[in-house]
């Protein structure tokens, strides 16, 4: 037995090192990534709202919002990750809520670009706090796809929703679901700022 | 003194002992799936993002900007990713990893502008991003084991996902579909960015 031992631990400090850990973290980096717009009920309701208010607007807004807003979030998540300090992201993110949400809710109809600017704004706080929360050990690429592919399920999502636009009855419970997003944002912010 | 005996369940556990403390370097990274090298190259390409995406994008740009545009860019690609594999694997010459944000910015990015460029343009973009990935992964292969025959496979899983792609893209594109294409060049272009972000952590 101590012969068997002895081969052992011999053998055992000429082990080569494995390198099981490159590139480790592949699946859970892009589930990280994918739960984590989902996780925080600021995020939703934001993201949300922001197919909602496409909705509304109709042509081009409705493809244009969707297609800026990830952009945009990753140079927010750009800065996140390099470490660049963004003041009040926490109030950004509810004040985003309470904006889209008082935007769907009158059903204002700002210039396109001007709606364009207003979301590509709010995206860089949304972007800034996903950023900076990589758990260690994950695949920052996966990470970063699936996190950018949530965003864009919940914006089509609120754009699936806003689909019931088009009846009387619908564009009041809209009307209704966009004073909620911005209730709600008044609850984040006060909560951000306690 | 007794002597030590040693049964049937301890001699498993001391063989199970010594042959994980004699384990080979793992590669875990390059996928070793026990079919040969061609399959393993085929495997890496299926399960790596940094080169399975920037081939998507090129083919969803080339079959939005038409028929013509997507022959070049299913031909070119392949052969610019085979050459420049070779010569990869055979030089032992590579790029840095730290660029591989580079593909999925640009290649996303024109395809969420929905840009119009030349045929010339298409061409020359699918052979810079056949030379970009194909010196990474012939370098790799090289490094890891399967050398060219695992570039092979690489290559030929790249024609087939860039033919497929670049045929979906030129049939489904009228009203939504051209839209749905763009608001995934502007993730692809998206996760670029952050990618950047990454290597620059």
């Amino acid at each position: 037995m101590r012969r068997y031992c002895w081969a052992a631990a011999w053998l055992l400090a000429w082990a080569l090192p494995a390198l099981a850990h490159v590139d480790a973290g592949q699946s859970s980096g892009f589930l990280s990534g994918l739960l984590h717009p989902i996780s925080g009920l600021d995020h939703v309701l934001a993201m949300v709202a922001v197919g909602l208010w496409g909705a509304q607007l109709g042509a081009p807004a409705i493809w244009l919002l969707p297609v800026t807003f990830p952009i945009v979030m990753a140079l927010g998540g750009f800065l996140g990750l390099l470490g660049i300090p963004l003041p009040g992201v926490e109030v950004g993110i509810a004040a985003s809520a309470i904006l889209l949400g008082t935007a769907v809710m009158t059903e204002r109809r700002f210039p396109l670009y001007t709606a364009a600017a207003l979301v590509g704004f709010f995206a860089v706080f949304h972007g800034h706090a996903h950023g900076t929360e990589l758990p260690a050990g994950d695949s920052g690429l996966l990470y970063s796809l699936g996190f950018v592919v949530a965003t864009g399920c919940l914006h089509a999502i609120g754009i699936a929703i806003g689909a019931i636009h088009r009846w009387p009855a619908g564009r009041i419970a809209l009307r209704v679901a966009g004073g909620g997003v911005g209730f709600a944002g008044i609850f984040f912010l006060w909560r951000a700022i306690g | 003194m007794k002597p030590l005996r040693v049964g049937a369940a301890g001699r498993e556990i001391v063989t199970v002992l010594v042959l994980a403390s004699v384990a080979p370097q793992a590669h875990a990274h390059l996928l070793e799936t026990g079919l040969g090298p061609v399959y393993d190259g085929i495997a890496h390409f299926a399960l790596t993002p940094e080169d399975l995406l920037p081939a998507l994008a090129l083919a969803v740009f080339a079959g939005l900007r038409g028929s013509d545009h997507a022959r070049r860019a299913i031909f070119v690609l392949p052969l610019a990713w085979l050459l420049a594999g070779f010569f990869g694997a055979s030089a032992k010459v590579s790029l840095p990893d730290a660029l591989s944000w580079a593909p999925l910015l640009v290649l996303g990015g024109l395809v969420a502008a929905d840009f119009r460029l030349s045929v010339t343009a298409t061409t020359a973009l699918a052979a810079a991003l056949g030379l970009f990935l194909g010196l990474a992964n012939g370098y790799a292969m090289a490094q890891a084991g399967p050398g060219v025959r695992g570039v092979v496979g690489i290559v030929g899983a790249a024609f087939v996902v860039t033919t497929l792609g670049t045929a979906c893209a030129v049939a489904w594109q009228s009203g939504w579909l051209r839209i749905a294409w763009r608001v995934v060049g502007s993730w692809i272009a998206a996760s670029g960015l952050l990618l950047l972000g990454w290597s620059l952590r």
